[in-house]
Order: C-alpha cells, then structure tokens, then sequence
C-alpha cells in the first residue's frame, strides 16, 4: 500500500498556525502603531488651532475656561514634581532593599521578601490614591503643622510619597537583578583585599552593576509619570506652575482623566487637547524607556 | 612598618586600623536594608489596617455592623449612603474581565508560542520584540486614549464606517461599540497582552531542548511538538502570567475612565430571576410610537405578567396565552430563571454600558461626604483582598514550579 509521507494535509495546517501565530504576533505592532496613530492625528487637529510654540511655552493651562489657553508647562511642572517626590522615596529605599537582599540577605530571606514585595506594585492605584488622600494627607498635616507649613488636602506631596511606594518593587527588583548579574569572582576579589559586605556592595558591586540601577531608576520614574488615578485622586485637579510640593497641582494624566471624565463632545478643541496631553506623556514614557532601555544595553560590562 | 606577630592574637584583630569602626557599619547596614523593607511591607499593612478600620471592619467590629455586609455587594448604587452597594460594579467588573480574558489570553499565548518557537532572525521579528517591549512601558491611559479614539470614536459610529461596507452591519458594530462593555474588555485585554507574551515567552524557554527533539524524532510537526509538548510542560508559567495580568486588569481605572466607564450605573447588563422585563411589540420610532400602529402581531406569552395596549389599558395575562396584540404593546412579566440565563448570552451585554469596581470606588472617593468613603473604604477592601489573592496564587504557583520541576 502507497502511504503518503509527505502529509500535504498536515503542511497546510501547519501554514494555517504559523500564520495565526504571526498574525498574533504582529498585533503588538498594530496596537503600537495604533497608539501613535491616534494620539498623532487627533493632535494635529489640535495643533491646526494652536501653535506648537504656545503649546510650548505659554505658562497657563486652561482649555475649559471662556478664553481657552493652552500650555502644557503647568501639566508638566505638576507631572515632574510628583515624580520627583516619587523619586526621592523610591530610589533611597528601593536601592538598599536591592543591596540587602543582593549582598547581605540569605536565599531563604530574598525568596520570601521579594514576590511579597512585589504586591506593592500590584495594588490597584485606585486604592492608593483613596490611602494617599485620607491616610497620608492628614498624618502629614499633623505633622507640618509644628513646622509652619498648611498642607491643603490636595497637595502633590502625598500623592508622590505613596507614589513613590508602588514603585519601589520596580525600582528594588530590577536594580537587584542586576546586582545579582555582578559575577562572584570580583566580589571575592575584593572580599580578598580584606574589604567588608559593605565597602564590596557600594564599591565594586554597585559601579559595576550601575547601568542596570540608573535603567531600574528610570524605568520606575516612568511608571510615576504615566500613573494616572493617585494624583487624580489625592493631588488635586488645578493646573498652575507648580514649585513646592506642597502645593496642589494637575499632572499630564490627571488633566486627561478629569476631561474624560466629563461627556466630551468629538471634534471640539478640549476633545483634541487630551490628545496633545497624550501626546507629550506617550513622548515622555517613551524616551524614559528608550533611555534605560539604551543604557542597559549600551554600558551592559561583559564580564 | 612593623611586622605582624600571627603569634600575638592582638596583632592580628587589630590589623588593619579601623577595622572594628568598618566592622561595625557593616553589620549596622542589615538595620538599614531590613528597616527599608519594613517600611515597604509595612505600607501594604498600613494600607489593608486602615481601609479596614474606614469600613468599620477593624478593631473587632461584629460581621453586620460593618459597610461590608451582604447587602453591600446586593444593592446598586444610590445617592443615599445607607442603601448603596456595589452589585452592578461587581457584574460588570465580571464581564468586562470575562471579555478580556477571552481576547487576551489566546492571542498573548499565541504571540509568546510565536516569538519563542517560531520567528525567524528578521527586522520584523525585532520589530515585534520592540513593540512588546515598548507596550509594557505604555502608559495604561494612552491604552484608553487609543480605545476612545478608535472603538468609541470611529467603530461606535455607524456614520463614520467607510461607506463600502452594508449599512446592517455598520448599525449592527456600531451598537456593540462605543462606550460598551466590548470596548472595555478589548482596552484591557490590549493593555495586560505584554504581561502575558512575557510570561508566555519565559515558561517555553524553560522547556528543555530534549523534549522537542524526541517529539520531532517520533515524526511530529513543529506545530504538534509544541501542542502536545511544548506548552504542557509551559501551562502552570503561562497560567501565572495570566493571572497577574487579570488581577492587573481588575483593578485599572484610567483607561476605562477614558473611554467613558459610567460612575453610577444603577441597573445591570443582565437580567436576573424576578427581575421586571418590558418588551414592546413591533419596529418603533425614536420617540418610541409604532412605526406602523395599524399592525399586529401573534405573540405566545412567556410568563405571568400585565399586557400595556397603545391606548395605555392594562390587561393580566397569563403564561400560555397566545394573543393578536397590535404593535406599540408593551408586554411587562418577571424574567424566569430560562431568561436570566437567557440573558447571559454575550450578544445581550457586550454592547451595554458599565462601570467597574474601580471606577465605582473612585466614584465614592472624590465626594465628601464620611458615608461614602466608608463605601469607597469597603469597595477598597474587597478589590485589595481580590488583586491580593490572585497575586498571592501567582507567586505560589512560581514556587511550587521552581521546586517540583527538575530538569
């Protein structure tokens, strides 16, 4: 009997996977490309009525108000500063949970801390912005007020501190990976030398795993800037030059959820200017990954 | 210099200088990294004790007293505190996820089988490896941003369909489009797919060479190998990624914030056993009278119920009947549990309007009143205990697979 050992059948199922498999794949494409199209295009629709240049450097943001101004600098002060005070809480403590789990902690102990570390990113903002709001503020009000400062119940301080805490397993993690990356044998060469965990941890382990820190670092401060329902919920909605964070400021993300959160009609002005906000945030994002994406390769030390 | 005596115990404890004063930072830094953790942990601690003690769960409140009770997850919304609860937040955070799930996860696997298996050395093969790398870095605002100007804007339009395509079904997209269910569930299931690409990608790298060689040796495709063996060996890490990418889904607000997520939704996409059902009898205008009121229409009635005529009479029916019942008739009955199920037949709620628990929380939070952010409290608890559970499964599962399987 003539068996056929070929199995076109087969082969043309196998084609029929494959292609679903690309299909699948591509998507990610699409959904990037997708992305960029629409926050593109709606844009330009927004920037056929208002110059780049006062997008750029007008210093009011008030596209709901009778004589709409439009600069993105107030959003952007307000973003940056609750990054900033996200940052200057993240960074100290993500960094010596990344050293003490990496140098100092046993494997037991780094096993057990870090998946239940890691559930602080998984809270979902929503609740951190209602913690940020009725638990942060006013035990921050207590304890400024001996000091002279009135926080408002709206303030970019608190909204960054509790910012701050979700990132810290991003920032803890990835640095922690690579710290762990930095071979055993420098460690031990430095160990010879008569050198403590310590001194090795900040004066070999660490530049040596630097890249790989400052790319966690900027990966973590992208995550603050495109973290949309703390600030809505507990940083106010009043878009001005922010310079302390005690003040009460809109971020990029807070300005588009409040617009949203209104019934928007299609094609007006404010519709297209979430859109602008869109586009400087996905501008943002997109160039902090790029960075540390580009420094984690570029400085990657080939040991 | 002088020389070390290895001899005098003193001499060696005492070389190099200084080494007690190093000896001693050292040590002190345990402090400072179990002191930082602490402050981490004891945030997730802090943050479960008070969202406890807001809804009156904590210290010791006896189970009834508390905003947590059963008629919270039984009642809608309300104005008034006392009688409002979460139940259309929780049926639509249900089929929202149910609608993401079936997207996300058969395309994320996919795209990890793919990428892992399949792809050849190419410029678009790294074009997509970028893409899913970028996507995990996107903004979960910018996924609404895109949904609202795409699935709201345009596919919830009928008007703003390419002309080309028959009107039935530009009616037919546009109503499960635009502020819908269906657009929630696709926003997500875009948002969480890099979550399960990665997770996918990982658990089939850890698959050993050996086992696609034997499979391959036996005579079976490529495509076989990786169905029957394969992806086996890679369900439990593909079923962890899955489920932090739910658990992710479940608790985000911005994105559904921007495509229109309502914030008092007071009836369900469902229908429940009891529930009062209306249908109304014959094609109607959009001020609601009979397109043709001179017409009638044979109509075998369901359940018990109360037949309403256009001129506003009102007549008890009976199930069983079988009436010629002018159009504009609105016949009103209690849905049987054969409609609630019915009723959850997807073609039903994937067009309807929802809201979500987040976004119900939300809602509770940003008003001023004390009752409800002791709702908003309660509503926080039970999305904590919910993300929290899952993502406690997710890291189990991880540990269970690191120890059971030995290559």
């Amino acid at each position: 009997m003539e068996r056929d050992f070929t199995k076109s059948r087969l082969r043309v199922g196998e084609r029929i996977m494959e292609g679903l498999l690309f299909v699948a794949a591509a998507l990610a494409v699409a959904i990037v490309l997708g992305i960029v199209y629409v926050v593109v295009s709606e844009s330009a629709k927004f920037f056929a009525h208002v110059s780049v240049f006062e997008f750029l450097t007008s210093t009011t943001w008030t596209p709901l108000f009778d004589n709409p101004q439009y600069g993105i600098a107030p959003l952007l002060s307000g973003t940056f500063m609750a990054t900033l005070v996200a940052l200057a809480v993240a960074v100290p403590l993500g960094l010596l949970v990344a050293i003490y789990l990496s140098e100092f902690a046993g494997a037991r102990t780094r096993e057990m801390i870090k998946p239940t570390l890691e559930l602080l990113a998984a809270v979902p903002t929503v609740v951190y912005g209602y913690f940020a709001l009725l638990f942060v503020t006013p035990l921050l009000q207590q304890w400024l007020r001996p000091l002279g400062i009135e926080l408002p119940s709206f303030n970019l301080l608190s909204a960054g501190m509790v910012m701050g805490l979700m990132i810290i397993p991003y920032i803890a993690s990835l640095s922690e990976d690579a710290m762990r990356a930095v071979p055993r044998s420098m460690r031990e060469g430095s160990f010879a030398m008569g050198a403590t965990r310590l001194e090795t941890a900040f004066r070999v382990v660490v530049p040596a795993a630097i890249s790989g820190v400052v790319g966690a670092v900027i990966l973590g401060m992208s995550r603050a800037i495109g973290e949309t329902m703390i600030v809505v919920v507990a940083g106010g909605q009043m878009p001005q030059m922010v310079t302390s964070p005690t003040q009460q400021g809109a971020t990029v993300t807070a300005f588009m959820a409040q617009v949203a959160l209104g019934d928007l009609p299609y094609g007006t002005l404010e519709y297209n200017s979430i859109f602008a906000a869109g586009l400087a945030l996905l501008v943002l994002t997109l160039g902090f990954n790029f960075i540390a994406f580009w420094l984690q390769r570029r400085f990657r030390e080939a040991y | 210099m002088t020389a070390i005596d290895a001899g005098r115990e003193r001499d060696i404890t005492a070389h190099p200088p200084g080494l007690d004063a190093r000896r001693f930072k050292d040590r002190s830094f345990i402090i400072w990294g179990v002191l930082a953790t602490v402050i981490g942990l004891g945030t997730l601690l802090t943050l479960v004790l008070e969202l406890m003690h807001d809804a009156h769960l904590w210290p010791f409140a006896p189970w009834g007293q508390s905003v947590l009770s059963p008629r919270f997850f039984l009642s809608f919304p309300s104005s008034d505190p006392a009688e409002a609860g979460i139940l259309s937040a929780w049926v639509g955070s249900i089929l929202v996820i149910v609608t993401t799930a079936v997207i996300s996860i058969p395309i994320g696997i996919l795209a990890g089988v793919y990428l892992e298996e399949y792809a050849p050395k190419n410029p678009v093969t790294s074009a997509i490896e970028i893409a899913v790398n970028n996507l995990a870095g996107v903004p979960s605002i910018l996924f609404g941003l895109m949904a609202l100007g795409i699935f709201v804007q345009v596919l919830g339009n009928a008007g703003r369909y390419p002309d080309f395509l028959p009107e039935g079904f530009r009616n037919a997209s546009a109503d499960l489009f635009g502020q819908s269910i269906l657009t929630a569930g696709i926003t997500l299931g875009l948002l969480i797919l890099p979550v399960i690409i990665v997770a996918t990608r990982e658990a089939v790298r850890g698959v050993p060479q050996e086992i696609r060689h034997a499979a391959l040796a036996v005579g079976a495709t490529k495509w076989q190998t990786t169905q029957h063996h394969v992806l086996p060996y890679a369900l439990p890490g593909v079923v962890t990624g899955v489920i932090i990418g739910i658990s992710r889904a479940l608790g985000e607000t911005a994105p559904l914030i921007m495509i229109g997520g309502l914030t008092f939704v007071a009836f369900l996409p469902i229908t429940r056993p009891g529930d009062a059902t209306f249908e109304t009898i014959g094609v109607l205008d959009e001020y609601g009278a009979p397109l043709n009121s001179a017409a009638t229409e044979r109509v075998r009635i369901e359940s018990d119920g109360i037949v309403v005529l256009p001129d506003f009479t009102e007549r008890p029916v009976q199930a069983g009947q079988v009436l010629d019942l002018p159009h504009g008739t609105t016949i009103q009955t209690t849905a049987s549990w054969g409609d609630a199920i019915a009723s959850w037949s997807p073609s039903n709620w994937l067009g309807q309007e929802f809201t979500v628990m987040p976004i119900q929380m939300f809602n509770w939070t940003s008003r001023p009143q004390a009752e409800f952010l002791e709702l908003a409290a309660a509503a926080g608890i039970v999305l904590l205990a919910i993300t929290l559970l899952m993502n406690g499964a997710a890291i189990y599962l991880r540990y269970r697979l690191r120890k059971s399987i030995k290559w």
